[in-house]
């Protein structure tokens, strides 16, 4: 399959492991991967905190940008982020549809029909679960509450992360419960954020895993700063990386940048 | 419906807040506005989270609720379909809200009762204390209700010189202490035992001198205290959880007793009621007595369940009348995004389910309806400029759980962008902030070369970082790195990345 990457802006910016290693990834189960280098975000933030207006821009490079995938140009957008695709799924169209852009929404939701999540693309599109991925840890797996409600993923991520060779999936406590980042809420109501923070902590240090994963960098860059902050050295690693580290070519949790390929 | 869910052990020894104001037993005191009040919330709850106690207490507090809920909810295995039947029946109630609350007027009128109507708060008002002073009495006993908390009506009626005393023992317990609810359901969820039996001790009479704090001595002693008033009183005011158009119906549902107790004895009984709380016909109610025990104290069915249409001779109140309270519930079913929260039973599920609820408690809120479903009712109903749409995580735990099916984060989000809208003609420093970062963020996003070039500011924080992280950033990045780290910045974006590696090839 030709699979377009959506990197996301958070990943692209800040946490560029993920979407290199969905490249490695689908590359490695024979897949083409193209990255639409017009891409930029998907508007999330901006709906989110009620700048509408600010969004459209935003929304309609986005639509612009993926837009070949409903001419099928490409099989597929996969994009590592449950709230970002929850976002192109959910809040795209309704954006252009205020603006008065009935026909922009119209290609909204084309692109969105044939947009996924990561876990969503292995499992429900290409029909993988067991990736051939190896990494022998202890892992605990937060599900974000974006793929878990917004998107419905259930368990496609632990299917896939219970197929990795060598890896020990250790159940978490309150494991639904929101991590607390909920993009400018953190900053907005910083200190009850905080506190959420400090129970999802707590809780992942209660499993006594190395690596705590999830399929959004966003959830992953909060829960992980507050798990560094505490001092615990449990590392934040996107569900993505698990899955592309291999026997030949292993990921190392320590190894933050460098995706070997 | 109240449980005893509000009054949890106490861990800590700490009786009321020892920095409360004199003359109070550390409650947040009756506001002029009961549906808007107190700091802001990000302050209210900042103030909140200091209080351990409360945290705990909220913790275990929801914590056993949400799995009771989630238990009996599982029994039933048509739940997603009652759900959407609920929604359907509120959705139709909404659409043609005039010709039913005229059906019910007709009905009730027809059946004995009298029907009033009320704009606002101060007509409400009103008219009740207008009505029980026609009966000559300065006592009237009331069964738990939101809608006359929500008009201060306990308040108003005390300038008239009429007692109006709580029956529901949570909301008693609030109203001795002179406090505001904090939870829909269990208003009294943020005390614990010590601190009722103080309450008791101070404020009632004829509380027992050596009253303690073990649950049940604590219910007997209202008990008593309640029972004399049962009896004596010759009025009774009421809320409603549904009221049925097609047969002049009104029902109430709780867990006590005491609620049959006031619809029953007094010869007088004055129902307050939000104009939503309609249900077209008698059958509806199958739908709804199924969605609301189970979601609110997950029973599956709760104990008191009472109907009354009318007056009947010779048989419980004989003059009943019906004051039909609007107070800003039809500016917001003119709107269309926001409308649906009229659906709201008012079971509390959301509250239960809710992180952030979990962590700061009702009072920060600074309503009486506070949650989730108070984020979005309590600014659609005032129609002012407020904090609490931004609440919220936007983590959908509480639409998940709505038994109506109300999608709070997407009216959430409908609500920022009034806020934003709000901001716009009369913004502060901080609205002025955001609005430059958002037009920035925009430009940045718009654009695949923009972004490029955007992508790589973060780089330049590397010279801060060490071992890897960012442990303090200055403001307003400081409001991130207060209570996280922040991790080293990539040398490399993606997209530089995947350039070179194309131009490799
Ligand atoms: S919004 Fe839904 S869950 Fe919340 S109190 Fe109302 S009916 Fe219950």
């Amino acid at each position: 399959m030709r699979i377009a990457l959506a990197a996301t802006c958070i990943a692209d910016a800040m946490f560029p492991q993920a979407p290199k290693a969905v490249v490695t990834l689908l590359e490695r189960l024979g897949h083409e991967v193209v990255f639409p280098p017009a891409q930029a975000c998907c508007g999330q933030m901006h709906v989110n905190t009620g700048y509408l207006a600010e969004a459209v821009p935003v929304v309609r490079n986005h639509v612009r940008t993926f837009a070949p995938v409903a001419d099928g140009e490409w099989d597929a957008v996969v994009v590592p982020s449950g709230s970002c695709t929850g976002s192109i799924r959910h809040q795209q169209r309704m954006v252009l549809e205020g603006a008065g852009l009935p026909a922009e929404a119209r290609a909204a939701t084309a692109v969105a029909e044939r947009t996924y999540e990561l876990s969503e693309l292995l499992v429900d599109v290409l029909g993988v679960t067991d990736v051939g991925a190896w990494f022998p840890h202890r892992v605990t797996y937060h599900p974000t509450c974006h793929s878990l409600r917004m998107l419905g993923v259930g368990d496609k991520p632990e299917r896939l992360l219970r197929a990795v060779e060598g890896l020990e999936l250790v159940p978490l406590e309150q494991a639904e419960g929101c991590c607390g980042f909920g993009g400018t809420f953190s900053l907005k109501n910083a200190d009850t954020s905080a506190a959420m923070l400090d129970d999802k902590v707590a809780n992942v240090v209660e499993t006594g895993a190395e690596v705590l994963t999830a399929g959004d960098w966003s959830c992953l860059m909060h829960i992980g700063g507050g798990l560094s902050r505490a001092g615990t050295g449990v590392r934040p690693m996107h569900l993505g990386e698990i899955l592309a580290s291999t026997r030949e070519a292993p990921v190392h949790p320590a190894d933050r940048e460098e995706v070997s390929r | 419906m109240s449980t005893f869910l509000g009054m949890p052990a106490m861990r800590a020894g700490r009786g009321p807040s020892p920095d409360a104001a004199p003359g109070t037993l550390g409650g947040v005191g009756r506001p002029e506005d009961p549906l808007h009040w107190g700091a802001t919330f990000p302050d209210a709850a900042k103030a909140a989270l200091e209080n351990e106690q409360l945290r705990r207490n909220l913790g275990n507090a929801t914590r056993t609720i949400r799995t009771k809920r989630a238990r009996v909810v599982g029994e039933v295995p048509d739940w997603e379909a009652l759900r959407d039947a609920g929604s359907a029946i509120k959705a139709d109630v909404l659409a043609r809200l005039p010709e039913l609350l005229e059906t019910l007027e007709r009905n009730v009128t027809a059946r004995g009762g009298v029907v009033h109507w009320a704009r606002d708060a101060a007509e409400a008002n009103r008219i009740v204390a207008d009505l029980v002073r026609a009966k000559e009495t300065d006592e009237v006993v009331k069964v738990k209700s939101m809608a006359t908390q929500e008009i201060g009506l306990n308040e108003a009626l005390a300038e008239e010189g009429i007692a109006a005393v709580e029956t529901d023992l949570a909301e008693l317990i609030v109203q001795l202490a002179d406090d505001m609810p904090s939870h829909i359901l269990v208003p009294a969820i943020h005390r614990n035992r010590t601190e009722i039996r103080d309450i008791f001790l101070e404020r009632m009479a004829d509380a027992p001198p050596d009253l303690t704090d073990v649950p049940r001595e604590l219910a007997m002693a209202a008990r008593a205290h309640l029972r004399r008033k049962f009896l004596s009183a010759k009025v009774a005011i009421s809320g409603a959880n549904f009221a049925v158009a097609d047969t002049g119906t009104l029902a109430v549902v709780e867990s006590e007793g005491n609620g049959r107790m006031c619809l029953t004895l007094p010869e007088t009984l004055i129902t307050v009621m939000g104009i939503e709380k309609l249900v077209p016909t008698f059958d509806d109610l199958e739908v709804f007595l199924q969605l609301l025990p189970r979601s609110s104290t997950g029973e599956r069915m709760n104990p008191y369940t009472s109907m009354w249409t009318g007056v009947t001779p010779g048989d419980g109140p004989q003059e009943f009348h019906l004051v039909l309270l609007d107070n800003g519930r039809t500016k917001v079913l003119a709107d269309e995004a926001g409308r649906s929260a009229l659906h709201c039973i008012r079971c509390s599920a959301c509250l239960n389910v809710c992180p952030v609820y979990e962590r700061v408690g009702g009072h920060a809120y600074g309503s009486v309806y506070p949650g989730p479903i108070g984020a979005i009712l309590t600014p659609q109903l005032t129609g002012e400029k407020s904090d609490l749409p931004y609440a919220s995580t936007l983590c959908g735990a509480c639409y998940e759980v709505c038994p109506v099916k109300i999608d709070i984060p997407s009216i959430l989000v409908e609500l920022r962008a009034r806020e934003v809208a709000l901001a716009g003609s009369a913004p502060d420093a901080g609205d002025r902030v955001w609005k430059a970062a958002m037009k920035a963020a925009s430009f940045a996003m718009a654009d695949g070369d923009r972004f490029r070039r955007a992508a790589r500011v973060p780089r330049a924080l590397r010279a801060i970082s060490r071992h890897g992280v960012i442990k303090r950033l200055p403001f307003p990045g400081s409001l991130w790195t207060r209570s996280r780290d922040l991790p080293e910045p990539p040398k490399q974006t993606f997209r530089d990345w995947w350039a070179e590696r194309e131009d490799e090839r």
